[in-house]
């Protein structure tokens, strides 16, 4: 059952849902650094100049000029890039956003290595682990273009710092679900193996979801674009239903959803977890998806891992 | 003096940075921690902000016409927790349970535990950008209430400080003041021996800031300096406050020891005596 899929930018869902709550919410500010553009902040300055700031060059120092405003009670944006803005920033998101509980949501774009040809400064593969091991800062990575429209509305409605993910590629948009913080969403059910995934590489764990089933295997296919708060009962009933999990994210494996799994699944039901993700390097200037297949996310190499852990479990030979 | 502040309101505002600089002397002896130096040097700036200057009502903390403080220099925090004591936003009594498990009195000021903390500090270079963003906040909404960053010397050392001092600059926040409390040593020593920021009051200058520069401790020239910022009304409004670490004790005045070390019993005692205030009833 191959079937096209249409891709769509995430950032231009996220532009324009930003407009819609621009339109919305009279108080709610954007701030930028100088990637407005890219970000597509720049939709939102052009409708409400007053209530946009393109602060420059400053990423550190926009994350605290947002906490500020939000202590005054607005609902702030603040868009950069992820490397920028996880990894620059990193001490003002801490202090003055997540220590003071200020209503500062982070729309981060260009996260992971699919920036392409900016190289390895750039593709930001560490911000999943800092941003959740920030206390009270919720952290969704949007794998399609109306999951990103859903999240920004979700994120702009709940109180309290909120980071979101998204990629500069465009991405094939998912079947229809529904995005809510805190809940996995099943896109394909299945009882041999759990692929959890997020961002750009849930397409390709459906992919391979779809492959095994020609096979007469069933994988279940979990899109955890909520990280934090994670929906910690799907996958634990993930981990007796099937015994076997995969992950898959571009982001470090060290840090990011597959430590995550691996650490809720072996204090609660431990079952093999296997990680696919960037190995502990940076990356390289290249072709973005050519990048996913030389770091080890090739849908090849995800099919290779799905057998691994099926023969572990016994379900194939 | 400039001879616009009234001189009967000085010898009040002078008795009450006493009484300031006792309760640091008494907190940070108690807590066994805490940065004594700093905290007396600010005491004047602070008292003259909070007792004179500032917009405030204790019994609405969250009065949203309220002047805002954000100290920047968040280690300064027994002077600051002092001055909100005697103000009346917290009980005297708790001033020394700072730095204690379980207190509300953090060792950098914490808006989550202690309402009347408009931001948590500490780590410098931010506290003056969550400053600018109240101010725009202020102007977005129309209200008419004014936004008070007071600065550590050692944190000018920070690139943060001068990004948001330049937004300040951008957005000509006439409602913003940025007060430095200039008294020029660091941790690790004097911050032109380490890292120098002269000339300050240029910098300031330079980066669009009325910039005034006075004695911190000469409380006619600390009101005097405010409102002449409350007249500005086209740019931000930046006070270079001539302070001494460890004000008000001779034996800590200038001494970079005591940026970060609470004093000895016997230190703490005798700076009391100096203070005119006595260390009974507290205990380490």
């Amino acid at each position: 059952m191959t079937e096209v899929r249409q891709v769509e930018s995430l950032r231009d869902a996220y532009g324009t849902a930003l407009v819609e709550l621009g339109e919305r919410h009279s108080d709610l500010v954007v701030l930028d650094s100088d990637l407005s553009g890219s970000t597509r902040t720049m939709q939102f300055g052009g409708r409400f100049p007053d209530r946009f700031f393109n602060v420059g060059v400053m990423e550190p120092t926009m994350m605290t000029i947002a906490a500020g405003l939000a202590l005054g009670g607005r609902t702030v944006f603040a868009s950069t890039f992820a490397v920028f803005a996880a990894g620059q920033a990193y001490n003002s998101v801490r202090q003055s956003i997540c220590y003071n509980h200020a209503n500062v949501k982070i729309v981060a774009t260009h996260g992971g290595l699919l920036v392409g040809g900016d190289g390895g400064t750039h593709q930001m593969v560490e911000d999943i682990g800092l941003m959740r091991g920030l206390p009270g800062m919720t952290v969704i990575v949007p794998a399609d273009a109306p999951t990103t429209r859903a999240a920004t509305f979700a994120v702009a409605e709940r109180e309290g710092p909120a980071y979101v993910r998204l990629t500069r590629e465009s991405l094939p948009t998912l079947p229809d679900g529904v995005f809510r913080i805190g809940s996995a969403r099943e896109l394909r059910g299945g009882n041999d193996l759990t692929i959890v995934a997020v961002g750009a590489l849930v397409a390709r764990g459906l992919e391979v979801a779809e492959e095994l089933a020609r096979v007469g295997v069933s994988a279940r296919v979990l899109d955890f674009a909520s990280v934090k708060p994670f929906d910690e009962p799907a996958l634990l009933r993930a981990a007796r239903d099937t015994g076997a999990i995969l992950v898959l994210e571009e982001h470090s494996v060290l840090t990011g959803v597959g430590a995550l799994v691996a650490s809720t699944t072996s204090e609660n039901y431990p079952v093999p977890v296997r990680r696919v993700g960037v190995p502990d390097v940076f990356g390289e200037s290249g072709e973005p998806w050519a990048l996913l297949d030389r770091y080890g996310m090739s849908t090849e190499h995800i099919r290779e891992e799905a057998w691994e852990l099926l023969k572990a479990r016994g379900k194939v030979q | 003096m400039g001879g616009e502040t009234p001189t009967e309101l000085v010898p009040s505002l002078e008795t009450t940075a006493r009484e300031i600089r006792q309760e640091v002397i008494r907190m940070t002896y108690a807590a066994g921690g805490g940065h004594p130096g700093g905290s007396l040097s600010v005491a004047d700036l602070l008292t003259a902000l909070l007792f004179h200057e500032m917009k405030l009502d204790p019994a609405r903390p969250d009065w949203p016409e309220r002047d805002r403080l954000v100290l920047s220099k968040g280690h300064a925090a027994p002077a600051l927790y002092a001055a909100l004591a005697l103000r009346g936003f917290l009980p005297r009594e708790e001033l020394v349970t700072l730095r204690k498990l379980g207190s509300r009195l953090q060792g950098h000021v914490d808006r989550n535990t202690l309402s009347c903390i408009e931001a948590s500090t500490g780590g410098l270079g931010q506290g003056i950008g969550i400053a600018v963003g109240m101010a725009l906040d202020a102007r977005l909404a129309h209200r008419s209430n004014r936004v008070y960053a007071v600065l550590g010397d050692g944190e000018c050392q920070s690139g943060l400080t001068w990004e948001a001092l330049m937004a300040g600059g951008h957005y000509r926040l006439a409602n913003l003041v940025a007060i430095l409390d200039r008294n020029g040593l660091e941790t690790d020593g004097p911050t032109e021996a380490i890292m120098g920021i002269e000339p300050i009051a240029d910098k300031f200058r330079a980066f669009r800031y009325h910039t005034l520069e006075i004695d911190g401790h000469d409380f006619g020239q600390i009101l005097d300096a405010l409102a002449e910022a409350r007249r500005t009304t086209d740019r931000p409004t930046a006070i270079v406050a001539r302070t001494v670490k460890g004000k008000g004790v001779s034996f800590m005045e200038g001494q970079p020891s005591f940026h970060g070390r609470p004093p000895t019993k016997v230190e703490a005692e005798k700076a009391l005596a100096e203070l005119g205030g006595s260390l009974a009833g507290v205990a380490r």
